[in-house]
C-alpha cells in the first residue's frame, strides 16, 4: 500500500472508529424507565419571597444553613472562592439597577434572598457546551456535575452571580456530610437547583418550607396556586428582567403582607 | 554498514521495551476477584435475585447506571421497570447500595482487578460512618 | 523534512534546550493546578475567567492573522509574500495550538474535554469555536507542509493544497469571529456586549499579528539563511499600521458610544479600566502604557521615513504588539467581569503558579514555532545549495524521498 492510500485508509478507519466509540458501553436495559409522575411538563415553578413577612421572621439566616447542609454545600472561607446556593444582599446590590440613593429605611435594611434565578430563558443553559446544565420540562434549571467539564462559561452568563466553581475539593470543607445527597468533586461548577430532588417527591422546596410563609412555591401556569394569588395582590421586583431571562423569583418589597 | 548496524539496534531496543511488561509481570498473574454476595441485607431476602438476570448485571450493569443517571438527573424519572415487571427506584444508593451493603468489597474488588477506575465514591456512597472505598 | 530540526548550531539547541526548561516548568505547575484544583489560580467566582482565557483570546487572533499574508498572495498574486507566506502559515499552526492549549488548562475537569464531541450542543458557542479552531489548526499543518514538500521537490504545490489554503481564508476570519461571539452574547457583560466585538477582534489580530510575523523575520534575518526582502517587510508593516489604526478607530468608537449615552454598566469597565473602580484599578498603568504605545506605534508606521528604517519599525512593531496584548489579552476578558453583578469590584491577579503554566504554553508555541521555521528555512537553505538538475532527475528525486520518508 503507498503511503497515501495508508493515511487515507487510517483517516476512515478513525471515523469509523468514532460511532462504534459511542456506544461502547453495551446494549440497551432489557427494563426500562416509568415516565416521571413528577418534574413534568407544563408547570413552571417559581419562588415569591415576601420580604417583609421574611425579614420579620428573621429566619433567612437558618434558611441559608438548612440549605446548605442538606446539600452538602462546602464552606469554603473567603468571598472570592465561596461556594454559595442561598446568600443574603441589601437592596442596592440586589438591584443595582432599581436601586436608588432616596430608597425607604425600611427596604435599604432588609436581606434579600439571592439564589438562581430558573430563569425561563436561561442564558447559562445556552452557553454551556455539553448541556450539563440543562432545563426540566418543569422550569427548573438544572445540573448533570457528571458531564460538566469546569470551563466557567455559564458563569459568565450568569447575569445574578448565582453559579459557584468548586476551585477545591469541595469535601475538605464540609464539617458534616448529608449522606442523602451527594457531593460535588473539585473543578465543577455548582448552584441552586430549586430543591429538585423535594419537588420530585411531591415537597416545597426547603427555603419555602422553612420561611414560615414568607416564601411561596408554586406553579406561574396554575392561575389559582399561592404564587399566582399573591403576585395578583402585591407589586413585586425580579431581578435584571430588561435582559430577557425571565427570571422565576419574585421579590414582593413592601405593602405585600397587608392586602395578601 | 553504519546504518544496518543502527537498524539492529534500534530493533534490539525496541524488543526490549515490548518486553519489559512481561518480564516485570512474570508470575504476579492475579487470580479472579470472588465476588462476597454475603451482606445482612442479601441473607435477609427470601428469593436472592437482582433486578435483573445475573447475567446481564455482570456484563451491562454499567450501562444500566448510566442509564438511570441520565433517567434521574436529566429527565426526573424515579422509578425503574424490570425485565420482570418489578418496580424499583433508580438509585444506585437505595436501590444497589441498600443490598450490597459491602461496595468496598463488592464493587471495588472488581474494578481494581480490571483497572477500571471507579469515581462514583467522590460524590455518592455517602454513609452516616463517612464515605465508601476510602476504607 | 522533520530532520532539518535537528541538526542546528549550538545556539540553536541552547534556544531548543532554554524551551524545554520553560515547558518543563510550566508541566509541573500545571500538575499543581491538576493535583489542588483551580484554587491555585488567582480566579474568583467574580472573576471566573482570567489570564488563560485572555491569552486565548489573544492567540486566536495571532493565528487568524496568517491570512494577511495569505490573501494577498493567494488572492492578488502578490508574488512578494511568496517566500514568507509559509512562515505565516506556521505562526498559524503554532498560535492556534497556544490558544486550543489555553482553553484546556484553564478547565476545572480537563479529562472530560471530549464530553463537548460527546454531547455537542450546536446552541453552544463552544462548540463552533473547536470546530473552527481544529479545522483551522489541520488546514494550515496541511498546507505548510504540502507547500514545504514541493518546494524541496521542485514541484508546484499539490492542487488540493491551493483548494485548501482558499478554504483557509474564511476559516481564519471565523474563528476570530467566533471566539467574540463567545464573549459578545452573554447578557449583563457589558464592556463585551457590543456588536463591534468581532471587528475589534480582528483589527488587533491582524496588527499584532503581522507585527509578530515581521519580528520573526527580522530574527530570522539575524540567525538563518532566510533572509526576508525588505519590500514583503514594508507591505506587512503597512497592514500592521492600517489594522492597528482601525482598531483604535474601533476602540474610540467604544468609549464615545460608552461615555455619551453614560450608561452606568458600559461606562463602568471603561473607567475601571483607565481611571480605576471604587479604589480598584490595578490595569489602570498597563492601559495607558498600551494608550501610549499604540499611538507611538501608529505614527512611526505611518511616516515612511521610520517605516522603513528598520530600528523604527522594530520599535513601532513591538509597541503595537505589546498594546494589542495588554487590550485584548489582559483589558478584555478580566474587565468584563468589572463589576461584578452586584455593582462589586472584585480585582484579579494571577498567580505565581498561573503564570508559570502560561510561560509554559508559551513555551510550547515557541517550540512548535521553532521546529517549523526550522525545517522551512532549512529546506530553503539546502534548496540554495544544490545545483539545479533537469526536471527529469528532479522528478524522480522527488519520487524517490516520498518514498524514503
Amino acid at each position: 500500500m503507498e503511503r497515501r492510500d495508508f493515511i487515507k485508509a487510517g483517516l476512515v478507519a478513525c471515523a469509523a472508529g468514532l460511532v462504534p466509540l459511542t456506544g461502547c458501553a453495551g446494549g440497551e436495559a432489557p427494563g426500562a424507565a416509568q415516565d416521571a409522575a413528577q418534574g413534568a411538563s407544563g408547570k413552571r415553578w417559581a419562588l415569591v419571597v415576601d420580604e417583609q413577612k421574611l425579614n420579620r421572621a428573621g429566619v433567612l439566616d437558618r434558611i441559608i444553613e438548612a440549605c446548605h447542609k442538606a446539600h452538602n454545600v462546602p464552606a469554603v472561607e473567603g468571598d472570592k472562592t465561596a461556594v454559595k446556593w442561598i446568600w443574603p444582599e441589601d437592596f442596592e446590590h440586589a438591584f443595582p439597577d432599581i436601586a436608588s440613593t432616596y430608597v425607604s429605611e425600611g427596604v435599604e435594611e432588609m436581606a434579600f434572598p439571592m439564589l438562581c434565578n430558573h430563569c425561563e430563558e436561561p442564558p447559562c443553559v445556552r452557553v454551556c457546551p455539553t448541556k450539563a446544565t440543562f432545563k426540566r420540562p418543569d422550569g427548573i434549571v438544572s445540573m448533570d456535575y457528571h458531564r460538566c467539564i469546569g470551563c466557567r462559561f455559564c458563569m459568565g452568563a450568569c447575569p445574578y452571580g448565582a453559579r459557584s466553581l468548586n476551585f477545591d475539593d469541595p469535601r475538605l470543607h464540609l464539617a458534616e456530610i448529608n449522606p442523602a445527597y451527594p457531593t460535588r468533586v473539585r473543578g465543577v461548577v455548582e448552584k441552586c437547583m430549586l430543591c429538585s430532588e423535594r419537588i420530585d417527591k411531591g415537597l416545597a422546596p426547603l427555603c419555602a418550607e422553612m420561611s414560615q410563609g414568607a416564601i411561596l412555591f408554586g406553579d406561574l401556569n396554575d392561575p389559582e396556586s399561592d404564587v399566582r394569588r399573591a403576585l395578583a395582590k402585591s407589586f413585586s421586583i425580579r431581578r435584571r428582567v430588561e435582559l430577557g431571562t425571565g427570571p422565576s423569583v419574585y421579590y414582593i418589597v413592601e405593602g405585600g403582607e397587608q392586602r395578601a | 554498514m553504519a546504518r544496518r548496524k543502527l537498524t539492529l539496534i534500534f530493533i534490539g531496543v525496541f524488543c526490549l521495551i515490548m518486553v519489559v511488561p512481561f518480564i516485570l509481570g512474570a508470575g504476579k498473574a492475579q487470580s479472579a476477584p470472588k465476588l462476597d454476595l454475603d451482606t445482612p441485607e442479601i441473607a435477609a431476602l427470601d428469593v436472592k435475585e437482582c433486578i435483573e438476570p445475573v447475567e446481564y448485571m455482570r456484563s451491562s450493569h454499567m450501562t444500566l447506571l448510566d442509564q438511570w443517571r441520565n433517567d434521574v438527573v436529566r429527565e426526573g424519572k424515579t422509578a425503574y421497570v424490570s425485565s420482570t415487571g418489578q418496580v424499583y427506584e433508580m438509585s444506585l444508593d437505595d436501590t444497589c447500595l441498600s443490598c450490597h451493603s459491602n461496595p468496598d468489597q463488592f464493587c471495588e474488588s472488581c474494578h481494581a482487578y480490571s483497572n477500571v477506575d471507579l469515581y462514583c465514591w467522590e460524590c455518592h456512597g455517602l454513609t452516616d460512618d463517612g464515605v465508601v472505598g476510602e476504607g | 523534512m522533520l530532520e532539518k530540526a535537528l541538526h542546528g548550531s549550538k545556539l540553536y539547541w541552547g534556544w531548543v534546550a532554554f524551551l524545554l526548561v520553560v515547558i518543563g516548568v510550566g508541566i509541573l505547575a500545571y500538575a499543581n493546578q491538576i493535583q489542588n484544583g483551580l484554587v491555585v489560580t488567582g480566579m474568583s467566582r467574580d472573576v471566573s475567567w482570567g489570564l488563560y482565557i485572555a491569552q486565548f483570546a489573544f492567540f486566536v487572533g495571532v493565528a487568524a492573522s496568517g491570512v494577511m499574508v495569505a490573501i494577498p498572495y493567494y488572492l492578488h498574486d502578490y508574488k512578494e509574500f511568496g517566500k514568507i507566506v509559509i512562515f505565516g502559515e506556521f505562526l498559524a499552526v503554532a498560535a492556534v495550538l497556544m490558544a486550543m492549549l489555553f482553553v484546556l488548562v484553564d478547565l476545572g475537569q480537563p479529562t472530560r474535554i471530549m464530553n463537548v464531541i460527546l454531547y455537542a450542543t450546536p446552541h453552544a458557542m463552544i462548540f463552533w469555536d473547536m470546530v473552527v479552531l481544529s479545522s483551522y489548526l489541520v488546514v494550515n499543518i496541511l498546507i505548510g507542509w504540502a507547500a514545504l514538500g514541493a518546494e524541496r521537490k521542485g514541484f508546484p504545490p499539490p492542487k488540493w493544497a491551493h483548494v485548501l489554503s482558499y478554504v483557509a481564508i474564511p476559516l481564519a476570519v471565523s474563528i476570530h469571529t467566533v471566539t467574540a461571539f463567545l464573549f459578545c452574547g452573554l447578557p449583563g457583560r457589558a464592556y463585551w456586549m457590543t456588536a463591534i466585538l468581532a471587528a475589534r477582534f480582528l483589527s488587533s489580530a491582524f496588527a499584532a499579528g503581522p507585527a509578530l510575523l515581521i519580528l520573526l523575520c527580522f530574527i530570522m534575518r539575524k540567525f538563518t539563511t532566510f533572509k526576508a526582502s525588505d519590500k514583503a517587510i514594508d507591505s506587512l508593516a503597512k497592514i500592521v499600521c492600517y489594522a492597528m489604526i482601525l482598531n483604535v478607530f474601533f476602540f474610540l468608537l467604544e468609549i464615545f458610544t460608552s461615555f455619551y449615552s453614560g450608561i452606568p454598566s458600559h461606562t463602568a469597565p471603561l473607567e475601571y479600566l483607565f481611571f480605576g473602580l471604587d479604589g480598584a484599578g490595578n490595569l489602570v498603568p498597563f492601559m495607558w502604557t498600551a494608550v501610549v504605545l499604540a499611538f507611538a506605534g501608529i505614527i512611526l508606521l505611518l511616516v515612511p521615513k521610520m517605516r522603513t528604517n528598520h530600528r523604527a519599525l522594530i520599535a513601532a512593531l513591538v509597541a503595537v504588539f505589546v498594546a494589542c496584548w495588554i487590550d485584548k489579552g489582559l483589558g478584555l476578558v478580566l474587565a468584563g467581569f468589572v463589576p461584578n453583578s452586584f455593582e462589586q469590584v472584585v480585582q484579579y491577579v494571577p498567580t505565581l503558579n498561573e503564570i508559570l503554566v502560561i510561560a509554559g504554553v508559551y513555551g510550547i508555541g515557541m517550540l512548535v514555532l521553532t521546529v517549523l521555521y526550522k525545517v522551512a528555512v532549512g529546506v530553503r537553505a539546502s534548496l540554495e545549495q544544490k545545483p539545479r538538475r533537469d526536471d527529469g532527475a528532479r522528478a524522480r528525486a522527488g519520487e524517490e524521498e516520498c518514498a524514503l520518508s
